[in-house]
């Protein structure tokens, strides 16, 4: 099984960081919603990796309890 | 899937008195089967081809009306023919390949079912249920051997180690049989299964479906047309399916909340059609609202009662998984079931029903889930990321592979102590314990014959001959290929990556169960005697 990778990949982590920013400019909270599902889906495709998608997941889920009543 | 309301008849049976209910004392039976549907009805075929007597209820007197099981995969379609309906089906039915999905107004993405050449079945067939059920009772009629009561409802089940008691209601009033062996195939909302006390457990999807049969004249190609978000239907999905006789199938997503009554008034039923079909001419034939559910019994076997069809597993309708699974179910059961009955092989072969039929069940319902999980998503998240998949469809090939509009069903392959591990490595796309693929053949005197016409009806040898002629075997279907039968095309040979001395051991339901790269007739005697529960 991969590892999820969580030491610093980026050469310039500020860089990315912003771009994922900038993506969403001018955008309202919906087509926020939409750019970051569609950005998942074409990421987790890119990793190509199921024990690696599920260990993120897991991490990003992390500290979230799901609503009342859900 | 549950309907809510009750169907009219297309075709109408007489309810019979039967000798049975003058007895002094209750008849015992060999087999019972519970249940004229589908799966009932082609057990008892599958039996009764075997040599079997067996007693098939039904408590109507009736086929009714409407579409309900509609697309018969390749594989019940093998099924059928093997018990003696799949040419009428296939003459009936409309065959097709092609499916296509759409998204709002564009169409994001199409599949092709690919039917290979050289297969006597084609990948997929529509064809209204009471079809089906109107040429297996025909079949029926043709064999000895099964005595099939109309009108004959099941009240009380008495399952006791040593036989089952069946209290029957009828027009003149209860009897009372005996049975060895009991199938109950009496439908999702089998009065049987609660009769032994048995848990069902599973998902209750709340969305509603309301299915439509039109007949209309309309130049469509024959194909699957599934739509996310139409804006015909107010944002929720629909499907339509091409059947005999200028009649179409559509399916309606109406939510969780609609009323389902209301719906079903023709008023509304055609408002909605007129929507979708833009001032075509068309007359409604039939509509229905219903809810589904997928689960399974926690065990198909209960004691000598054995559940196939719905009234073991549910799907939801995307896929095609109900009928086609059932079928599959009956073919499971019946030839064990007469193994046993002719004191072939030991009960505990039986055991194997449970255990190879409950695991497709279970890949079955996974699809099923799936499916209905994108086809109706719960809660924003879930709808964004759906909708995400459907827009990045049109672009990009990976998010076409995950629309799911219903993963259409494949044959299961069993993983089973009833197949022989493989001592030898074979490639190709044959695999241990799945249905044999089919294959033109060349019989001695040089008639095309297809593989699966050409098997036995108990185990079948495939031996590739390499010159060394093979010995008989009792009991024992042989084709020996290149020694009496040829491969013309060598179709078969790629298919089970055969080399000259090759040989293939082949269950009486024609999955494959043993296969070695050099006949040894010891080794297929062991491979039959574990195919028949007798080692484990």
């Amino acid at each position: 099984m991969t590892e999820l990778l969580t030491n610093s990949r980026f050469a310039n982590p500020d860089e990315a960081f912003v771009a994922i920013v900038d993506a969403h400019r001018g955008l309202d909270a919906d087509a926020s919603a939409t750019l970051n599902a569609r950005l998942v889906l074409l990421l987790a495709n890119h990793i190509g990796d199921l024990d690696v998608l599920k260990a993120a997941l897991a991490a990003a889920r992390d500290g979230l309890s799901p609503a009342e009543g859900a | 899937m549950t309907e809510l309301y009750r169907r009219a008849a297309v075709f109408q049976f007489e309810y019979r008195r039967s000798p049975d209910q003058d007895a002094e004392t209750p008849v015992r039976h060999p087999v019972v089967v519970v249940g004229a549907g589908p799966i009932g009805l082609a057990t008892a075929i599958d039996l009764a081809q075997r040599g079997n007597r067996v007693v098939l209820l039904d408590d109507a007197d009736r086929i009714g009306e409407g579409s309900r099981g509609l697309c018969y995969s390749k594989r019940a379609l093998e099924i059928l023919d093997h018990l003696g309906a799949g040419a009428r089906v296939v003459a009936k039915g409309v065959s097709w390949k092609l499916g296509k999905v759409f998204f709002r107004d564009d169409k994001v993405y199409e599949f092709d079912l690919l039917p290979e050449a050289g297969h006597k079945m084609p990948a997929f067939v529509n064809l209204q249920q009471f079809f089906l059920e109107e040429y297996l009772v025909e079949r029926i009629a043709e064999l000895d051997g099964i005595d099939l009561r109309w009108s004959n409802r099941v009240t009380a089940l008495d399952n006791r180690p040593d036989g089952v008691g069946l209290t029957i209601e009828t027009p003149d009033g209860p009897y009372t049989i005996e049975t060895d062996w009991l199938i109950a195939a009496d439908g999702a909302r089998s009065t049987l299964r609660d009769m032994v006390g048995a848990q069902f457990v599973g998902r209750t999807f709340e969305d509603q479906f309301l299915i439509a049969d039109i007949r209309m004249k309309a130049d469509f190609p024959p194909e699957r047309w599934f739509w996310f978000e139409p804006p015909f239907h107010g944002g929720q999905s629909t499907l339509l399916h091409r059947q005999p006789d200028d009649t179409w199938r559509i399916d309606f997503q109406i939510g969780a909340d609609a009323d389902a009554q209301k719906e079903q008034e023709p008023d509304r039923v055609r408002a909605r059609l007129d929507r979708m079909l833009a001032g075509r001419d068309y007359s409604l034939e039939w509509v229905s609202v219903y809810r589904f559910q997928c689960r399974r019994m926690a065990d198909f076997r209960h004691g000598r009662v054995f559940f196939a069809g719905d009234a073991a597993h549910q799907v939801s309708p995307f896929g095609a998984r109900g009928a086609n699974s059932g079928l599959e179910d009956a073919e499971n059961i019946a030839w064990k079931l007469d193994l046993v009955i002719r004191g072939a092989a030991p009960e505990s072969l039986l055991a194997t029903y449970n255990l190879e039929r409950s695991a497709a069940a279970d890949m079955n319902i996974g699809h099923s889930t799936r499916s209905t999980d994108f086809i109706s998503p719960k809660g924003p998240g879930a709808v964004t990321l759906r909708n995400a998949v459907l827009d990045l469809s049109r672009r990009f090939d990976f998010a076409r592979r995950m629309v799911n509009s219903g993963r259409l069903s494949t044959p299961a392959t069993y993983e089973t102590p009833l197949s022989t591990p493989d001592r030898d490595s074979f490639a190709g796309p044959a695999r241990l314990g799945a249905p044999l693929p089919d294959a033109p053949l060349t019989d001695g005197e040089g008639n095309d014959v297809w593989l699966l016409d050409a098997l036995g009806p108990g185990f079948t040898l495939i031996a590739f001959s390499d010159g060394t002629p093979i010995a008989p075997l009792e009991g024992v279907t042989v084709l020996a290929i290149g020694a009496g039968w040829s491969d013309p095309q060598g179709l078969l040979a790629r298919r089970l990556d055969a080399t000259p001395g090759a040989a293939y051991l082949v269950r009486p339901d024609q999955h494959l169960c043993a296969r070695f790269r050099a006949f040894d007739p010891d080794l297929v005697r062991a491979a039959i005697d574990r195919a028949r529960g007798m080692t484990t």
